[in-house]
């Protein structure tokens, strides 16, 4: 078990910088989630901490070992891939076996290792069968199995579960989590999907455009998120943005609407709130247009305009909720979970 | 269940179709009959009365020693060339599929031997060891080796199996390049984190995986050194000296074509005939065995 330290990390394929200047603290036994959109460079940070992308420069250790030069082998890493990665010629047994085998470890031990992992994932039956004799879901298993039984300093995922089903998804998850807290390995995960990365992660990190638009804990990029970008990826449905104009604590919407807030600054703002912070109230000072709910059962998205202008706006209403389209219904939002960012640049303004 | 589509019947399915039947019909089937029928007469020496006898050709050739020798030629042949040029191009490939600067012009350059004519390879071969003229001969004479095919028969067979596989490498280069290609390279990937190395990636994964092809490419490679080398041994040696390198396809042209003996080299093509019948049946049956990646 070991921690991971990112100094000024750049990758760069001939004149294209992909990755810029990545700064990050990884603890021992912490549980890291690399968030993004595709083509963000998650992966090929991830690839880059494996071992199978070059630095460009900048600088990568595990433990207190700088491993920039190091190969994927002497890093003491072990990897989940996508599609599994399992050998399709080996068994079951043989896959887990695999790299004890090459590390020349005696024959008594590695099965020892393999039974214990495979207990631990439930596939002790499916030991002596070939990778395309199962389903997904233990596949997935098997490729977790093989990166325990190494019993590695760090465990490397990339998006493991984007290629089962919904339900297998969760249930995945779950285990990924809860066998992460058993063994105590420090993780870094990668994926897409926002709700994986508030669900598992100690820690995000948000990824955008090769840039880290904020590091910290799921709360935290939830509750104060640090960029427009971020407020938007996180949480879901995602953040409404309304333009508006700031002057001396007041805020003035598109359609000349007022609501307090905005703290010090002046000028062009964007107003961020939550669907699920709009609250129904008669006199509340946003007014939506409603066009059309979407019903979830235990709550009603409410989808329309802000009234007077075609600025979209999505409100999380509680219950079902199946009439009024083409009305105007009026919201409130405590001032306490408004988010204003400056329209320019997309940082977030502090109270 | 499922229907078949009926469509309404005309002609113009039977049109489609007709070219390549008349192709088979004129250039395999009618030809491939003659010479089933020619293998069962025997022509007097004069060409004047042919004589239906039946087996007794082939009964002859069961006994022939120099036919027999000229089997046991042909499979030692073909198994060094098989085997020469497989394992050059698996190596080949093995490096091919590894670098990623300049990958286009090294396989193209590796794909140009295929391009040349089979005579035109043993033409290569035959100035390139010349004994007189040759490059190599007068390498090998500071080795204390006195080359000379024309007298020496194993230099000579040395020399065909030579060009027979440096010609087929480009061929098995493609094939066996195509198949490491398509190995997800994440499977690399993970063997590289489980800690093996490029040469113990190679034996554990690459070359499992490429098994099928292996299968297939032995049997393409088994039927090339029988039948479509001709052409380099007529070049390079003309199947001798005192018929070291006369292979069964050269001895069926050269009892035929040369010694005249139209019946017993009909046997002979008839007999290779049914050799390549029964590996294309081979190939058929175990080559669609394809790994699941």
């Amino acid at each position: 078990m070991a921690s991971i330290t990112m100094k000024d990390l750049v990758k760069a394929y001939g004149d294209t910088e992909v990755l810029h200047h990545i700064e990050g603290d990884i603890n021992d036994g912490e549980f890291i989630v690399i968030v993004g959109p595709s083509g963000c460079g998650k992966s090929t940070l991830l690839r880059m901490v494996a071992g199978l992308e070059t630095v460009t420069s900048g600088e990568i250790s595990i433990g207190d070992k700088v491993v920039n030069k190091l190969e994927p082998a002497d890093r003491d890493i072990a990897m989940v891939f996508q599609n599994y990665a399992l050998y399709p010629h080996m068994s079951v047994r043989e896959n887990m076996a695999y790299g004890l085998k090459i590390r020349k470890i005696a024959k008594a031990e590695i099965d020892r290792r393999v039974r214990e992992a495979a207990d631990i994932l439930e596939i002790g039956q499916y030991l002596d069968r070939k990778p395309r004799q199962l389903s997904g879901g233990q596949r997935q298993r098997v490729a977790m199995g093989r990166a325990i039984v190494r019993n590695p300093q760090v465990f490397l995922f990339d998006e493991p579960l984007s290629n089962l089903d919904a339900k297998l998804r969760v249930q995945m998850r779950l285990e990924i989590r809860k066998l992460q807290q058993r063994l105590g390995v420090t993780s870094i995960y990668v994926t897409h999907d926002q709700v994986e990365a508030m669900t598992l992660g100690d820690r995000l990190m948000v990824l955008n455009g090769g840039y880290v638009e904020q590091f910290g804990t799921p709360i935290e990029l939830y509750d104060r998120p640090a960029t427009l970008f971020v407020a938007g990826f996180i949480g879901s449905p995602s953040m409404n943005f309304l333009p508006a104009e700031a002057k001396d604590g007041t805020l003035t919407l598109g359609n000349g609407a007022t609501v307090s807030g905005g703290g010090h600054s002046t000028g062009a703002v964007t107003l961020g709130i939550r669907p699920e912070h709009l609250m129904h109230d008669e006199n509340g000072p946003i007014g939506i247009s409603v066009q059309m709910f979407e019903q979830l059962g235990a709550n009603t998205l409410l989808h329309g305009v802000l009234e007077g202008t075609d600025t979209e706006i999505v409100a999380s209403m509680p219950g079902h909720v199946s009439t009024g389209e083409g009305s105007v219904m009026r919201f409130s939002a405590e001032a306490s979970v408004l988010h204003v960012f400056d329209a320019a640049s997309g940082k977030r303004i502090e109270e | 269940m499922l229907k078949r589509v009926h469509f309404p019947t005309s002609l113009l399915p039977y049109l489609l179709v007709a070219p390549q039947v008349i192709i088979t019909l004129v250039f395999f089937v009618w030809p491939a009959s003659q010479a089933v029928y020619q293998s069962f007469l025997i022509e007097d020496a004069f060409g004047i009365s042919t004589e239906f006898v039946w087996f007794e050709n082939f009964a002859y050739l069961a006994s022939d020693e120099q036919y027999l020798g000229s089997f046991g030629r042909t499979i030692f042949f073909s198994v060094c060339v098989a085997v020469l040029s497989m394992s050059a191009a698996l190596v080949l490939a093995g490096f091919a599929d590894r670098i990623v600067r300049g990958a286009t012009t090294y396989r193209t350059l590796l794909i140009w031997p295929y391009a040349v004519a089979p005579v035109l390879a043993g033409a290569l071969w035959v100035f390139m060891f010349n004994p007189t003229l040759g490059i190599f001969p007068y390498i090998l004479e500071f080795v204390g080796i006195d080359w000379n095919h024309y007298l020496n028969g194993s230099h000579a067979m040395m020399l065909v199996i030579f060009a027979a596989a440096w010609k087929q490498i480009a061929y098995n280069f493609l094939f066996y390049l195509a198949a490491m290609q398509s190995i997800p390279r994440s499977l690399i990937e993970a063997a590289a984190i489980d800690g093996a190395g490029p040469v113990r990636r190679f034996w554990d994964h690459i070359f499992p995986l490429v098994s099928p092809t292996t299968f297939f490419l032995l049997v393409i490679n088994a039927v090339y050194a029988f039948f479509d080398t001709f052409g380099i041994i007529h070049a390079v040696t003309q199947g001798g000296p005192a018929n070291a390198t006369t292979i069964l396809v050269y001895k069926v042209y050269n009892d035929g074509f040369v010694g005249l003996d139209l019946g017993g080299s009909a046997a002979q093509s008839v007999i290779l005939m049914i050799l390549v019948i029964a590996m294309t049946v081979v190939q058929f049956r175990y080559v669609e065995r394809k790994v699941e990646y």
